[in-house]
């Protein structure tokens, strides 16, 4: 199919040129002053460091970086003995689908009453007061993917959030960020409806689950530029056939098949949740089959296993430093993975979470990956392990025109640590987001807590 | 290679060689990495046989050939006793246990270890663990610490099983445990974990060097769960908990013949004979988090006369003075800080560092992946320090602490004379997530530093 069809069907997919597309974020940047960061240690996420460096915060964005900048009326920051980074990006959470407390109540992220619910959007069911939303932020994480749950083969979209706090999601919502597709390999869909006797029971019928999905997401294509090509020639036909000129009825709208249409167009990004390497190549040919690029796969345990294919095919591995064994598709996990994945030329490894505790605190998910890669021989320093919590994580979201590192022009997404953050004791003493101080740990007072904190016994306690 | 640990030509042949010295012939130096960089050789092809006999030595036959008398020269040793911290410290091991810890110690005819300055603890702790229990934690057949009757199960099946032991489950050569003790973990609590009842079972510490005699002594524990994650084995409601709590308490009380002789009862007779053991001044484990849940136990304790330890315990800082009056411990995941239930609300990151300035006694534990991640114990402790606990006292939350708690503080986590050797050699600060530990002596035998995860990173390190 040509890229003008794609975007044919795509304009019609979403209604018509003239109307706005729905469900638009509503985030507005902060109001922020100007920011001049003094003398830091700066890591800067494209994989270099600056020693003693300044960076300048200005209208939101990283105005410049390097020695010596002139102040103007920024406020000024001293940087020195502390390190700066860009924001840190989760590809993997469930922060407001599967909200704390972990009531019945919020147990949003998997609709699990048909394996292909590509219908579903995680975004309509984030829950803006999880308290887990400000303690990842005092862990330096500023953006993130709100996925579906893995207990379908097809999920459903996720959604890029800004971490800032809000009342509604459309507010955190972060503007012209393409959605995910969560997909799911593995144990968890065939474990779940093999064990009520319906399909899939197998991998065989995992896969077959997909093929069929996206068999019928080409037929839903065909169909709507079959309806383009009529209504296209509308106008003659009536003429001949002396009728009304009525246009062709559209064909109507499927949401499950839309989600994959405009997967297979790379609208959305797609990630697939995948432990084993002999899995993720059977969703690579999967990928071939119909046309899609896969992004990112996630947790992938035997990454490593697959690493110079991965890196050959521009596929990240959204990897975790340790987490293993607790399923058998989990049992060859290595705390070597994240440092392999991210070995050869081009590869693309990234340190997600998929969990309220882990997001605190990638930054020492990452130093566990990096100390673990250097025993084993390789050389990773910590600018370029810096990498894999932003610019690669960018990349796979499809934002890194926007995000991830500390460039001019670059939104202004800036973590100032206490110290270098590959440490256990790091903490995140600022963090601004789009250029706006969101969270300052020497002012606790003016740190966001959810609506559902307040007023609760404990709430005193912070962190 | 089955049988090979009793082959005395093995043993013979391994002491011949002088890679090592390890068979302790006129005090041959050994650098303490020398294990680890011997086998940092590629597997495959390349690997010569003494080091496939070295494996052998000492991964599988550690008992009957391994030195048990060493010296440790020159390490930063971390006492965890009122001496603390000791520079270019020696430590003189003989038969197993610690018999000097000083400056120039001279121990002629004793293999020697040069620490080169190198940070040297006890060996820690693991936590509440389902280790040598669970091999995979979602393959039943593979998890053997949980007692759940089947459904339809005869009532007697499915009554409340207080005797229920993991013991004579445990599997000492479950490669989770070499997974764990490489990184340092020597000891761990085998715990049953939530199955048909709030009577968990019985579990008791074991040492994780592969020994069949794993468990230690009068260091069982009886496990109770409690609060909401426990509702569902109790009607639905935590009143019933504290009803079958204190009815199974009123059956096993000795001499009470009307309940014991009533038609229902709760227990059978083997479990009011163990639950009276227990109430009779056992250790209780009691899994709750809520202040006002700790409260109940501690009353319970006190009418019972049984010793409860608090496992969980995210809002034990409210409760510290109690604690503290009853000398009740708390095993806590330092990691915890959400309200992840309704009994978590008061959850802080500074749980430890208000638990140690109120002198209460606690250990670290956690809660994610407590068995295959128990060497995540010491990224929480790192964590408690960052959040204000002293760092001698996290070490202490590691080691000495919790063998205090079972009852083994006079033989376990402390480096002074009279302790069991077990001790580790770390590459850096013993609670960085950058650090890792580089040699291990359990009872004065050198401990293999590999685990499978090792194979597979060697079979698929980038070349």
């Amino acid at each position: 199919m040509t890229r003008s069809l794609f975007l044919i069907v795509a304009c019609v997919l979403s209604g018509t040129a003239a109307i706005a597309e729905p469900w638009q974020s509503t985030y507005v940047p902060r109001a922020s002053e100007a920011t001049l960061i003094r003398g830091a240690t700066v890591l800067d996420g494209t994989g270099r460091r600056l020693e003693n460096a300044d960076v300048l915060l200005r209208d939101g964005k990283v105005a410049a970086i390097g020695a010596g900048l002139d102040a103007g009326d920024a406020l000024v920051i001293d940087g020195k003995g502390r390190w700066v980074t860009p924001g840190i990006i989760d590809v993997h959470s469930h922060l407001g689908v599967y909200a704390s407390p972990g009531v019945t109540a919020h147990q949003d992220g998997n609709e699990m009453i048909d394996p292909v619910t590509a219908g579903v959007w995680a975004e309509h069911a984030v829950w803006p007061q999880d308290p887990g939303f400000a303690t990842a932020l005092a862990g330096g994480v500023t953006t993130m993917l709100v996925l579906p749950g893995s207990g379908n083969l097809i999920g459903g979209r996720g959604v890029v959030l800004r971490n800032v706090p809000a009342t509604t999601y459309q507010a955190m919502k972060f503007p012209g960020a393409p959605h995910g597709l969560k997909m799911a390999c593995g144990e968890n869909p065939k474990r779940f409806y093999g064990g009520k006797g319906q399909a899939p029971m197998t991998r065989m019928g995992n896969v077959a689950g997909y093929r069929q999905a996206f068999a019928d997401a080409q037929h839903y294509r065909r169909q709507w530029q079959d309806y383009e090509r009529e209504k296209g020639s509308g106008s003659k036909k009536s003429k001949d056939k002396d009728k009304d000129d009525k246009s062709p009825a559209p064909p109507k709208r499927d949401l499950r098949l839309e989600t994959l249409v405009a997967a297979m167009a790379g609208e959305i990004q797609v990630h697939i949740h995948c432990y084993r390497a002999d899995e993720m190549a059977v969703m690579l040919d999967l990928a071939d089959e119909f046309g899609f690029k896969i992004a990112a796969f996630h947790h992938g345990v035997e990454a490593y296993k697959l690493a110079d294919r991965l890196a050959q095919e521009g596929v990240c591995g959204a990897l975790w430093a340790d987490w293993w064994g607790f399923k058998m598709e989990a049992f060859d996990g290595i705390w070597e993975n994240i440092a392999f994945v991210d070995h050869p030329e081009n590869g693309c490894a990234i340190v997600h979470s998929d969990s309220s505790e882990g997001i605190q605190r990638l930054n020492q998910e990452a130093a566990k990956a990096m100390a673990r890669g250097n025993q084993a021989g390789l050389n990773i320093s910590p600018e370029r392990a810096m990498r894999w919590l932003s610019a690669n994580a960018a990349k796979s979201l499809g934002i890194a025109d926007r995000v991830g590192t500390l460039e001019p022009g670059k939104m202004a997404d800036v973590v100032i640590w206490n110290q270098s953050p590959f440490s256990v004791y790091a903490r995140a003493d600022q963090v601004f987001i789009d250029g706006a101080l969101v969270h300052d740990r020497l002012r606790p007072k003016a740190m966001p807590a959810s609506d559902f904190m307040l007023g609760q016994p404990g709430a005193e306690v912070s962190p | 290679m089955p049988g090979a640990c009793s082959g005395s030509a093995l043993r013979a042949s391994a002491c011949g060689g002088s890679a090592l010295g390890a068979c302790a012939h006129g005090g041959s130096a050994l650098r303490a990495d020398a294990l680890s960089r011997l086998f940092r050789r590629r597997s495959g092809h390349g690997r010569d046989a003494s080091a496939v006999l070295l494996a052998l030595l000492l991964g599988i036959c550690t008992l009957p050939v391994a030195a048990q008398d060493l010296l440790i020269r020159n390490a930063r040793v971390h006492t965890v006793d009122s001496a603390g911290t000791l520079d270019g410290t020696d430590v003189h091991v003989r038969a197993g246990r610690i018999v000097a810890v000083g400056k120039g110690l001279a121990a002629p005819g004793t293999q020697v270890v040069e620490a080169e300055g190198r940070a040297l603890t006890p060996a820690l702790f693991g936590g509440v663990t389902a280790l040598g229990v669970e091999e995979v934690s979602l393959e039943p057949s593979t998890v053997d610490n949980v007692y759940t009757p089947a459904v339809g199960a005869s009532p007697q099946t499915a009554l409340p099983r207080p005797e229920f032991d993991v013991r004579p489950a445990f599997n000492p050569a479950s490669m989770v445990i070499g997974v764990n003790r490489v990184e340092g973990i020597g000891f761990a609590l085998v715990a049953p974990g939530a199955g048909g009842s709030i009577f968990a079972g019985i579990g008791a510490v074991a040492r994780l060097d592969g020994r069949s005699e794993a468990f230690v002594d009068k260091s069982e524990i009886l496990i109770i769960d409690l609060g909401s994650d426990a509702a569902a084995m109790s009607g639905s409601s935590r009143a019933a908990q504290y009803m079958l709590l204190e009815q199974s308490a009123r059956e096993a009380r000795p001499g009470n013949r009307a309940l014991r002789d009533s038609d229902y009862q709760l227990l059978t007779a083997a479990g009011r004979e163990v639950l009276a053991e227990y109430l009779g001044g056992g250790r209780i484990g009691f899994k709750v988090d809520r202040a006002a849940d700790i409260r109940q136990v501690l009353a319970f304790a006190r009418r019972t006369g049984s010793r409860a330890v608090i496992i969980g315990g995210s809002e034990a800082w409210k409760e510290a003075a109690a604690l503290k009056a009853s000398s009740t411990p708390v095993l806590l995941d330092a990691l915890t800080n959400l309200p992840g239930s309704f009994d978590q609300l008061g959850a802080t990151l500074e749980n430890a560092a208000r638990l140690h300035r109120a002198g209460v006694r606690f250990a670290f534990t956690q809660s994610g992946d407590a068995t295959h991640n128990a060497r995540k114990v010491r990224q929480g402790a790192g964590v408690a320090v960052a959040y204000g606990l002293p760092w001698e006292a996290a070490l202490a939350a590691l080691t000495h602490s919790p063998a205090e708690i079972f009852g083994l503080g006079g033989q376990l986590g402390r480096i002074a004379p009279g302790y069991q050797a077990d001790l580790v050699l770390w590459s850096g600060d013993p609670l960085e997530v950058t650090s890792v530990a580089t040699a291990m002596w359990i009872e004065g035998r050198p401990q293999s530093m590999r685990s499978r995860q090792a194979e597979l990173r060697d079979r698929y390190r980038p070349k």
